[in-house]
């Protein structure tokens, strides 16, 4: 799969999810980490565009072969898009948990929620490698 | 170490081999495909013939409206009975089995299936029993539901027996329905049913199916119950409690009289998941412990074998004030003397607070006669000794295992009962291998591994429980095996990782299985 | 030591040696007074295994079997002939012993059985997805509906009273633990489904709607119908099938069957009294991952062999928990394998055979009774007639041998006169006559 990584530049929130914020829209996704728990995804059902999505709220799962998990949505927005892409290739999230591998894309409701969030450094702490 | 006890499902050889018994390139079988009995199917050939139609024929469009009748025919096998029983007997020497070796499955209770009991299942009296045969004529059967009611309600100390349900998970759901009822009954709606975080997932999967939130309470650091959490969660919107005693940690909660109390004050129901009864027979009783319900796995303590699946039965056991709320029907025995009725035993529908029917008919009754041939044949004494023994291999084999408990050190350190957990994070920092590993691994050593990554509450757990009717020397036997094992990655970690290599298969591709699903074989013509 | 254990004294002295500890007693140690019996456990002491068969064999003598009289009876559990090649496979300890196949590596005989099984139930019911077996017909119709309810969030269970009794019992047990109401809807004069009566029941609330095929009575009911109001609104269509008879019926998904469920037993299983025997449960596409129980898919190994495994787990009480699609964890593997070797045994020209062979005779039986029809429209392989002086036809039927089927009073009050007849290939025109005599002897009499 792929090497270890916690980009800067991203923001990462404490369950194991990364944001890429541009403006008023965000990139969201699960980091290296929790997809190393989870072992190779093989199913991912994306929310409808349009959806609803609150901070530190569950909006999805991802499952692996033994086992389910929530993903935790770092920021609050709506849905504008969802990478569909993984309905046929789940393991993209393991092999590129934050390119090829992104969950969904939402328009924030609230850029100020950024400032929560922990950048590389801190989310290194947080899981015990740096 | 010593010679092996006995071999197993394969012989160890050259870990790096390839399939059974070959050195590489000299197996004129290796490449062979696995075909389905469809795939080997030949237009025309069959295996049964038809009885001879003794009745005038009318035309199949005479008797049936065109809608109805079948246009295109199901693609069933087309083989003869020779080629359907090469098929099936060469499946079956694919499978490890009971019969052939050790199966540690933790709180499974892989005990010896006795081999009287298919003979006596097999008796026409009971096998060739209609259900809906009228109680008169079938007293013999229901004589055979009533002493195992008897037998179970003594064994669990609750009195009344409904033999219905047909698995433990069944037996669950009929609990929490009687408990919904009884509820129901006082005029009280309750919307919570707790659990502790080692259960099985199938008590929280019932709690959900019968129509209550789950609460789950915390363990202890003695691998108990969280007294603190449990006052803290009990109150007058909690329906039950669900637990198991000995846990799923393999240990007896010392609490257990102070837990029942807290529920019952706060007038709950406490359910007793009797998976791990097999620790306790005789010698303590979940009715004393202050249990309502308890279900008995007919397929773990009572030996049914497991079939690769099935069938098992899950019958409960209950208190006075749920008894009205058993399934229909339920066995009666009459007084013969009672309104001059000539019929002992009876199957009694007029029960008007019952919950109703949880599947058809009685239950599984071929289980039952299994079952009650064992209670038969063990007796009072045998019973407790068979809950003695099982205790007793439990805590040798792990004092043996405590010899590496560096690697796979124990969850919790105090006497276990019928089962232990140990975990493999040691294993995984010194060694670099995985829990799944060392099970992988112990296929080719000719034995089925322990349950694995479950309770969920240990890291990379192994749960292991032997069952009274291994002898000293297998313990032995899987105890080197795994210091083996352990040896063996110290050197090299990755024969464990890519263990096994003397099964049918080596490990399979479950992504891919579960990403593209295929279910069924397709159809070719 | 019994003759299940090995533990001897020199071994008990070695192990309480290496655990430490001096005597048995301390092993539970652990367990409060309070809850320590300490008296024997009031059961019979232990008896030999002579002694065990004699007892179970006097018990089984007791009980009139389908050996020990010609029986008509079905309801549910029919008396076919259980080929031997079934037993040859299934008492193998290779598959009467083992294990749920956790381990794919050591499984692969279980889990291709598994497989196949789910395609010839694929087959019957032309529903393209199959699991390994539930516990049996009535619990599966729950199942059904309770996925129903997971699906669509409604809260109404419609099904036709010609659903077996004990399908819509269970269904309404179970419900009332989820939340979820039935409606029953009647049956015609005619003994089949009233179609409009059903359609009427239906609404935007209503999750599921259930008929049976062939239904209680025997009547092969007019699916077509009934899908289409179920579909209107939404509703999952969910039959309950007989499995043997679907090799000459239509099978359910041509009319839009989105579950097909039903009994097992028929297919290799004896009666035993009710159990064990197994539930089918089959489904389109769309609902495989909310299917309960267990599913053998395909897959490769390493070394690129073919082989199988337990799937899509995710769905299972292990992994998802509360949120299961159902609690089920051990089901009925062996029984399905007996049904697997059956439906091997009787193949594609045989079920097509047995299915012609059982429609013959049970137009015959229905002519040569006589009796006022309850359900005149067609029928496989059982119908509801009307019997005058009922008890007397029982009784002189018992007497002489003969089982003549099953009482329809209980279930349906209104049909107290009514006798439900089942004509397997095991009912020869001998036997059918003999009935037809002793009813007409009685009648007249």
């Amino acid at each position: 799969m792929s090497s270890e990584e916690y980009p800067d530049g991203l923001l990462y929130h404490a369950e194991h999810d990364w944001a890429r914020v541009d403006g008023d829209t965000a990139t969201l996704g699960i980091t290296w980490f929790a997809q190393d728990q989870l072992g190779e995804l093989v199913f991912f059902d994306p929310p409808a565009v349009g959806t609803q999505i609150q901070k530190d709220t569950a909006y999805a799962e991802v499952e692996s072969v033994k086992a389910v998990s929530d993903v935790i949505a770092p920021l609050s927005g709506e849905i504008t898009e969802a990478n569909e892409a993984l309905g046929d290739t789940p393991e993209k999230v393991n092999e590129d948990p934050y390119g090829e591998g992104w969950l969904v894309k939402i328009r924030l409701s609230d850029q100020g929620e950024a400032d929560q969030l922990m950048d590389a450094a801190a989310y290194r702490q947080h899981i015990g490698r740096g | 170490m010593n010679a092996p006890v006995e071999s197993g499902a394969g012989t160890r050889s050259d870990p790096r081999a390839g399939a059974i018994g070959a050195s590489a390139g000299l197996n004129p079988r290796e490449g062979e495909e696995t075909l389905t009995l469809l795939q080997k199917s030949r237009r025309g050939r069959r295996a049964f013939v038809a009885p001879a139609t003794d009745v005038p024929e009318v035309p199949i469009e005479e008797l049936l409206p065109a809608s109805a009748i079948r246009k295109e025919p199901a693609e069933l096998p087309e083989a003869s009975e020779p080629e359907i029983m090469r098929h099936f007997k060469t499946l079956s020497t694919k499978n490890f089995d009971l019969d052939t070796g050790f199966y540690p499955l933790g709180s499974c209770t892989m005990k010896h299936n006795p081999k009287l009991h298919e003979r006596v299942a097999a008796l026409a009296g009971h096998a060739r029993l209609h259900p809906m045969q009228e109680p008169r004529y079938a007293q013999g059967a229901l004589e055979v539901m009533w002493n195992l009611q008897v037998a179970l309600a003594e064994i669990s100390g609750l009195p009344h027996v409904s033999l219905q349900p047909s698995a433990g998970s069944h037996g669950e759901l009929t609990g929490l329905l009687v408990t919904r009822a009884y509820h129901d009954a006082r005029g009280e709606k309750r919307h919570k049913v707790l659990t502790p975080d080692t259960a099985h997932g199938t008590n929280p999967a019932t709690v959900t199916m019968a129509g209550y939130e789950v609460v789950k309470i915390g363990t202890a650091e003695d691998g108990g119950v969280d007294l603190d959490a449990l006052r803290a969660a009990a109150n007058e919107d909690v329906a039950c409690l669900m637990l198991t005693n000995p846990n799923t940690l393999g240990l007896f909660d010392r609490n257990i009289e102070e837990i029942t109390k807290i529920v019952h004050d706060v007038g709950g129901t406490l359910y007793y998941d009797g998976a791990n009864l097999n620790a306790v027979m005789g010698i303590s009783r979940p009715g004393d412990m202050g249990f309502d319900i308890v279900h008995f796995n007919l397929h773990k303590t009572f030996t049914q074998p497991h079939g690769g699946g099935g069938p098992g039965a899950g019958p409960i056991a209950v208190s006075d004030r749920i008894e009205p709320f058993l399934p229909v029907p339920q066995v009666v025995r009459r007084d013969a003397s009672q309104n001059g009725r000539e019929l002992e035993f009876d199957l009694e529908y007029d029960r008007p607070q019952s919950i109703g029917k949880m599947r058809g008919f009685q239950g599984n009754f071929g289980v039952f006669v299994r079952s009650y041939a064992y209670i038969c044949s063990l007796g009072a004494e045998g019973l407790k000794e068979v809950s003695e023994t099982a205790v007793l291999n439990a805590n040798y084999l792990k004092a043996r295992l405590a010899e590496v408990d560096d690697l796979l050190p124990i969850a919790y350190d105090r006497t276990c009962m019928h089962e232990f957990v140990l975990s493999g994070r040691g294993a995984r920092e010194q060694l670099g291998i995985k829990t799944l590993d060392i099970a992988k691994r112990l296929l080719d050593w000719g034995v089925h591994p322990p349950t694995v990554y479950f309770p969920l509450l240990v890291e990379e757990a192994l749960m292991i429980e032997p069952t009274e009717t291994e002898p000293k020397e297998r313990l032995d036997y899987f105890a080197d095996a795994v210091k083996a094992i352990l040896e063996e990655a110290a050197s090299d970690p990755e024969i464990a990782r890519n263990a096994p290599y003397t099964t049918p298969v080596r490990r399979l591709d479950e992504a891919a299985a579960a990403k593209r699903p295929v279910v069924r074989q397709p159809r070719e013509r | 030591m019994s003759h299940y254990t090995s533990v001897t004294e020199e071994d008990r002295r070695e192990m309480l040696a290496a655990i430490g500890l001096s005597s048995m007693e301390e092993l539970f140690a652990c367990i409060p007074e309070g809850v320590r019996l300490r008296r024997e456990l009031d059961l019979p002491a232990g008896m030999a295994e002579q002694e065990v068969y004699e007892h179970l064999a006097a018990l089984a003598a007791r009980n009139r079997d389908a050996d020990a009289e010609v029986t008509f009876m079905g309801a549910g559990m029919y008396d076919h002939y259980v080929p031997a090649i079934v037993d040859a496979v299934i008492l193998r300890s290779e598959f009467l012993t083992p294990y749920t196949p956790y381990q794919p590596e050591v499984s692969q005989g279980t889990l291709q059985v598994m497989f196949e099984f789910q395609t010839a139930i694929s087959e019957l019911t032309g529903l393209p997805v199959s699991n390994a077996s539930v516990y049996e017909g009535p619990s599966a119709v729950a199942a059904a509906g309770y996925m129903a309810k997971l699906e669509t969030g409604r809260r109404k269970f419609v099904t036709s009273r010609g659903v077996h009794p004990h399908s819509r019992a269970a269904l309404e047990t179970h419900a009332a633990g989820f939340g979820s109401q039935v409606v029953e809807t009647a049956l015609d004069d005619h003994g089949a489904t009233d179609a409009e009566a059903l359609a009427a029941a239906i609404d935007d609330d209503t999750a599921a709607v259930f008929i049976q095929q062939p239904n209680f009575l025997g009547t092969v009911e007019e699916l077509g119908a009934v899908a289409e109001a179920a579909k209107r609104t939404g509703a999952l269509f969910v039959v309950a099938a007989d499995p043997l008879t679907l090799g000459i019926l239509e099978p359910p998904a041509s009319f839009g069957a989105d579950i097909c469920v039903g009994e097992g037993q028929s297919l290799g299983n004896r009666l035993d009294f009710g159990g064990p025997s197994f539930g089918f449960f089959a489904a389109s596409d769309k609902y495989i991952r909310r299917m309960p129980g267990r599913i053998a898919g395909e897959t490769v190994d390493v070394d690129g062999r073919r082989g199988f495994v337990l799937t899509l787990q995710t769905r299972e009480q292990h992994i998802r928990r509360e949120k299961a699609t159902h609690n089920i964890c051990t089901a009925q593997a062996l029984n399905a394998l007996a049904g697997t070797v059956y439906l091997s045994w009787l193949g594609k020209q045989g079920i097509v055979e047995l299915g012609k062979l059982m429609l013959q005779r049970t137009h015959y039986a229905r002519e040569a009774l006589g009796l006022e029809k309850i359900n005149p429209g067609p029928v496989v392989r059982e119908f509801a007639v009307r019997v005058p002086d009922l008890d007397g036809v029982m009784e002189r039927a018992r007497e002489a041998g003969v089982n003549p089927g099953y009482r329809l009073g209980r279930d349906y009050p209104e049909l107290s006169d009514g006798l439900l007849v089942a004509i397997t290939e095991r009912r020869t025109k001998e036997q059918i006559d003999r009935l037809a005599s002793l009813v007409h002897a009685e009648v007249a009499a």
